[in-house]
């Protein structure tokens, strides 16, 4: 594996080695130096398009105890306020010659862009509102270590589904590891055609109690503005997972910040069923095995996919039409 | 009302050239057939048979021996010159040079430059420089608002005297139905064609992409097609009341070719345009987030490409045309949302729907030929004929030529070609643009005699 771009490249065998890892570093931090020199002397950069506190300390935290070296770099103040395009920008930070680029960006398809631009392994940690791959792996992980497997689990995601990363990136996770996935939530939220990544659309709470996993969305306020749901009242009245709708057993997950009061009630946060804070937890292991996989792993390891694809150059296009009538 | 030359351009020498044992196609004269083709002073003198006419004295021979066809030369009404402001991706030599290399006789160049074509003097100054630097002849639309804001009418009366052929705010929509309303009624006064750009801005806000499966996988705000369609719909109703003529642009869904058709069952004085990638890709070739696949109006559905081929065999689509729209590599090498909308289309328009839709049987070339260069009469402009004593536009043509476009680069000066990469079967080789040769391939001097 030279990259983690997406979810969308990666097998079930891919998703588990990496989870395997995960839980290998997972007894490093129950240790009193939380600290392996796998990585040492390697260098991870962190740069962020986006405000992101969680995710980026969450990186850095699994750089630093894998030995690496880290190098923040935040969009905002630099050269990029000044009118620098993405590739200039990686070409710049190239130059230092990182090992693994953590890239947050505002738009789809920039870290597959960037990893063409600049020879180090680039690990998505957001691109628009495509894919968020490590949050995935790290919700695979927690729910792994809670359920022991994930095969005919029924998950159903809540929500902002059109607006959500987090969302695709798990429809497709969640799938490979043979659940079954459920998008819920208001019909001016749920994209027209999701349905052809494999899951099921429902626009109500009915027969929640069908799922063994509840996984909410984050409802972002902004949403109001642009008039997606006519009040956070009628959101919440109709997809709050609150403690009437959670059974007792039942998984609540949650990909953080909360909007206590919005997509969740405040009880089923502090309630047993909420793993929430296990997945940040989860965060940090399965970010060491992301990085350890890309610069210690065996490199170009089987697992992936999309990288077979045939070349496109030459192609007679006459052979490509032969779906006419 | 009196009118200037509507084209400009198209410098060089009055072409002498014996086309000799050609395939003439035109299907306005019922031609199809072996020919000797003599064009002598940029005027065609005479058709023979194939090899029984001589070269006369200073007259230039191209020996076709039955391999190479001569059509009329194309007329594209929907390319964007980029002049003035925005010569970095493409100007009015380089734009006609590209087109002439596509077969090319005739082409209209669009409004929304920087500044935005809007005012006479700007239109006698960019005819002015048309004249001098373009290789084959160009005609101007003007926007029919100031600024393209979509709010005050242009001068339109004085810019259809200063040799407008018509306008359009292209790029944007005329979102208001009473400011459309408004130029329909000047047009009594004007004339010219009301050139539309489709789509309802409160449908397609923040879209980059068709709205569909890849869009919601790919997590890009989607456009739907009925952002198109609806305004179609309803500038179709706006002119059939005003009996304004209309001439609705790249057409892109299969509700839109069912509004034109519908409309013009009432008698709509409307006609359309259908771009070669509409007829050939879909939101498919998106999938990759190549950004020479992001345009305006975007890639659609299969379903839609179908409705678009039909809607050009059955005429309920007149024409093909490019939208040619130039962009710099840096403009286009970011991130898909960030890149601007457009692909050039001029060099592989024929080459690609030779390939996509004659090669495999779903178009005859005749129909192709025809809807290539049905544009010029829409906009009032005389079509290219293969007949004795016209004015020579020719398109010379290998239809068995195999190449990988942009393999032997570009004339535009932007390289942003949806097609570049894909094997083509045919090529043009050489055009005659009103009377003068404007595009010679070097293969085709090998068979010259």
């Amino acid at each position: 594996m030279n990259h983690l771009l997406s979810i969308e490249d990666l097998d079930r065998a891919a998703i588990e080695r990496i989870v395997s890892q995960a839980e290998r570093f997972a007894e490093v931090s129950d240790r009193e130096i939380k600290k392996v020199p796998a990585l040492r002397g390697r260098m991870v950069l962190n740069l962020f398009y986006e405000a992101s506190t969680r995710t980026r300390s969450s990186f850095e935290l699994a750089a630093k105890r894998l030995s690496a070296d880290v190098v923040n770099f935040a969009a905002s103040g630099s050269s990029v306020e000044k009118g620098e395009s993405l590739k200039d920008t990686v070409l710049t930070l190239g130059a230092h010659k990182p090992d693994a680029i953590v890239l947050r960006t505002p738009w789809v398809g920039a870290s597959e862009l960037v990893s063409r631009w600049c020879p180090a392994a680039i690990v998505n940690a957001g691109d628009g509102k495509h894919e968020h791959p490590t949050q995935a792996l790290l919700d695979v992980y927690t729910l792994k270590r809670r359920l022991g497997q994930i095969d005919g689990a029924e998950i159903w995601i809540v929500g902002d589904v059109a607006h959500s990363r987090v969302a695709r990136s798990d429809i497709l996770a969640f799938q490979r590891m043979g659940a079954r996935v459920t998008v819920v939530g208001p019909p001016t939220l749920i994209p027209r055609g999701i349905e052809q990544l494999g899951c099921e659309v429902r626009y109500t709470l009915d027969e929640l109690e069908r799922a063994d996993v509840v996984y909410a969305l984050r409802m972002q306020r902004e949403r109001m503005n642009e008039a997606w749901v006519p009040s956070l009242r009628e959101y919440a009245a109709w997809y709050q997972i609150n403690g009437r709708r959670l059974g007792a057993g039942q998984i609540l997950m949650h990909p953080g910040p909360v909007n206590r009061g919005v997509e969740l009630s405040g009880e089923v946060v502090d309630s047993p069923q909420a793993v929430i804070t296990a997945q940040v937890e989860a965060g940090v292991v399965v970010r060491m095995a992301v990085l350890y996989e890309l610069l210690a792993g065996s490199a170009g390891s089987a697992g992936e996919r999309g990288a077979e694809e045939p070349a496109r150059e030459g192609e007679l296009l006459a052979a490509r039409q032969g779906r006419q009538p | 009302m009196s009118h200037p030359e509507p084209l400009v351009g198209g410098v060089g020498d009055p072409a002498n050239v014996l086309l000799r044992d050609v395939r003439a196609l035109d299907p306005r004269e019922g031609l199809d057939t072996r020919r000797d083709i003599s064009v002598r002073d940029g005027r065609i003198a005479e058709l023979g048979e194939p090899g029984g006419l001589e070269p006369a004295a200073a007259q230039e021979t191209i020996e076709g021996r039955g391999r190479l066809i001569a059509m009329p030369a194309f007329f594209d009404p929907h390319v964007h010159l980029r002049t003035p402001g925005q010569e970095h991706k493409e100007d009015l030599e380089t734009g006609t040079r590209a087109a002439a290399a596509g077969g090319y006789a005739g082409v209209i160049a669009m409004p929304n430059t920087d500044p935005v074509l809007d005012s006479a003097p700007l239109l006698g100054s960019l005819r002015e420089a048309a004249a001098r630097r373009a290789r084959i002849p160009v005609g101007f639309l003007a926007a029919i608002t100031r600024g393209l804001q979509g709010e005050q009418l242009t001068e339109m009366a004085e810019l259809t005297e200063r040799g407008a052929l018509g306008f359009t705010d292209d790029g944007k929509p005329v979102a208001s139905a009473g400011v459309l309303r408004k130029a329909l009624q000047y047009q009594r006064l004007c004339g010219g064609v009301l050139a539309l750009h489709e789509e309802d801005p409160t449908l397609s806000r923040g879209g980059a992409m068709h709205e569909g499966s890849i869009s919601a996988a790919l997590g890009i705000a989607g456009i739907p097609p009925v952002a198109e369609s609806t305004m179609v719909a309803r500038d179709a109703m706006l002119a059939g009341y005003e009996d304004g003529r209309v001439h609705f642009m790249h057409l892109s869904s299969a509700g839109s070719v069912q509004a034109v058709a519908e409309a013009k069952r009432r008698g709509v004085r409307a006609s359309t345009e259908v771009s070669p990638h509409h007829l050939l890709l879909t939101h498919e070739d998106v999938r990759t987030l190549d950004t020479r696949m992001k345009m305006h109006p975007p890639l659609t559905e299969e379903s839609d490409r179908q409705a678009l081929i039909e809607g050009l065999r059955d005429g309920t689509i007149d024409c093909v045309a490019t939208d040619h729209a130039p962009h710099a590599r840096d403009e286009k090498e970011v991130p898909f949302e960030q890149a601007p909308m457009g692909t050039t289309g001029l060099e592989t328009a024929f080459a690609a729907l030779h390939t996509g839709l004659v090669v495999p049987g779903v178009l005859p070339l005749a129909t192709l030929v025809e809807r290539m260069t049905a544009g010029a009469a829409l906009f009032g402009l005389p079509v290219a004929r293969l007949a004795a004593g016209e004015r020579a536009s020719i398109a010379v043509a290998d239809l068995d030529a195999r190449w990988v476009a942009g393999e032997h680069a570009w004339e535009s000066r932007s390289e942003n070609c949806c097609f570049a990469g894909r094997g083509l079967q045919g090529r043009v080789l050489g055009t005659i643009a009103a009377g003068t040769v404007a595009h010679r391939d070097r293969a085709l001097a090998l068979v010259e005699a």
